[in-house]
């Protein structure tokens, strides 16, 4: 391959890839917690993708990529031979406060009066998988075939895992409106 | 459908993710559920105070840089790379297999619910599309006043009301006397483009008739299909695409479509 080639190549992977730095990076925030750790995935991520770029056939850049910094990110946790958080289990009781509890519309009212540093703070405080699960629907936009396709799992466990995550979340986010209130 | 169905459900309702069909039956659930309508509601709370919260990450500039800078020389150093990890993960080329089989994996979905998700989530994109679509017309028109814009049995009245407002001619079949009576034509969107929707009435069902242009389209059949609750026959003749949708048995709409291409081949030249 010529260098030619091979600047025509990195000129094309530039464009198709880079647009997505800050879907890549802010996923990375919510994986890896530490900044600078977030940074390095990111960039261990655009090494690989660009590695890889030749097998590239599409149809998708954005889940391909959050897929590789998905790994990466993976990868990072087994060499540190640490596990990210104790991985709770799918199936495990969730016991979040009953939906009849507060009036419908006034707890509506209460989820909606969060701002952005509390709600990140509440999405970090989740388990791996859901958090991932949370991020990649709410923060990502991605549709559930696309997040299916990012964490390999079936449609199915997306759309329950969703569920879960969705019901702690809203736990926790009334706890702590609670504690406020 | 219970609570605990519409659990998963509602949420996959909130996200936009059901089509037309199993958004209803959760929208019927929904309103006769105090439970379900103040979860329905929760949901819509967070996911609006998520979506104006702004969460989205910047990334820092120091860091697109660092990356843009590896990107040239990365490329030239690339045959010394160690060649780790051929694949990226995760089935690129979506595997049915992976879904159907994984599905299993305890998931607090019903059998009976997850068969039906399935079929929902996992077809193709664009056959995905072109299926809800073709439904949720269908079902849009069995609204008060959204069924026809020319109402009449003269097939040479719905004929040329076409002319002009569509780049296709569809055919105007007649099919009263073999017990498909048609009710008149409309214009309708799928996938994006205008088509033309003919609307025939068999007892008391409806059919709805897209045609749809599809230049260079080859004379294809194919069997009948069921697509969110409605049978389907879709087929292409003469450079258009057909979908005949309705509730009436699978056997019925498959005479319609005997006779309807039957009787459109000797008449296709007019």
């Amino acid at each position: 391959m010529s260098a030619d080639d091979d600047s025509e190549r990195a000129r094309r992977f530039r464009d198709a890839a880079l647009p997505h730095l800050d879907d890549v990076y802010t996923l990375a925030r919510y994986l890896m917690r530490d900044q600078a750790d977030a940074e390095d995935a990111v960039q261990e991520c655009y090494l690989r993708a660009l590695r890889h770029f030749d097998s590239y056939r599409g149809p998708a850049m954005r889940p391909w990529l959050l897929a590789i910094l998905r790994n990466v990110c993976k990868s990072e946790f087994t060499r540190r031979s640490e596990r990210p958080a104790a991985e709770c289990n799918d199936n495990a009781p969730v016991e979040p406060p009953a939906w009849q509890e507060a009036q419908p519309s006034a707890e509506a009212e209460l989820l909606r009066r969060h701002d952005a540093a509390a709600i990140r703070r509440l999405v970090a405080a989740l388990p791996p998988q859901f958090r991932e699960a949370v991020v990649l629907r709410d923060i990502n936009d991605l549709s559930y075939r696309q997040i299916a396709e990012v964490a390999g799992l079936p449609v199915g466990t997306v759309m329950s895992r969703l569920a879960r995550a969705r019901a702690m979340l809203r736990a926790a986010w009334i706890a702590e409106q609670g504690l406020k209130s | 459908m219970n609570c605990s169905e519409a659990d998963v459900l509602i949420n996959a309702l909130v996200d936009g993710e059901l089509d037309a069909g199993h958004a209803r039956d959760v929208e019927a659930h929904v309103a006769s559920c105090r439970d379900c309508t103040g979860k329905l509601a929760s949901l819509q709370a967070m996911r609006s105070a998520m979506a104006g919260a702004g969460l989205m990450e910047k990334a820092p500039a120091a860091l697109r840089e660092r990356i843009e800078r590896t990107l040239p020389a990365i490329s030239i150093a690339s045959a010394r790379m160690p060649a780790v990890n051929a694949r990226p993960a995760g089935p690129w080329r979506i595997n049915r297999r992976v879904f159907a089989g994984g599905f299993a994996a305890g998931t607090a979905l019903s059998a009976a619910v997850a068969a039906t998700l399935l079929v929902a989530v996992v077809r193709d994109d664009r056959d995905q599309k072109i299926a809800s679509e073709v439904v949720s017309a269908h079902l849009r028109s069995l609204q008060p006043g959204h069924l026809t814009d020319v109402e009449t049995s003269d097939r040479h009245t719905v004929k040329p009301w076409f002319n002009g407002k569509l780049d296709v001619a569809p055919p105007v079949i007649d099919l009263t006397a073999e017990g498909f009576t048609l009710i008149g034509g409309r214009l309708d969107t799928i996938n994006g483009e205008t088509v033309a929707a003919l609307v025939y009435r068999r007892r008391h069902h409806v059919i709805n008739l897209f045609v749809a242009r599809r230049p260079g389209g080859k004379r294809a059949g194919a069997g009948s299909e069921i697509w969110h609750g409605f049978n389907v026959r879709r087929w292409t003749e003469d450079g258009l695409d057909f979908w005949a949708v309705s509730d009436i048995n699978a056997g019925e709409l498959d005479e319609f479509y005997k006779k309807f291409s039957t009787a459109a081949r000797p008449a296709a030249p007019s």
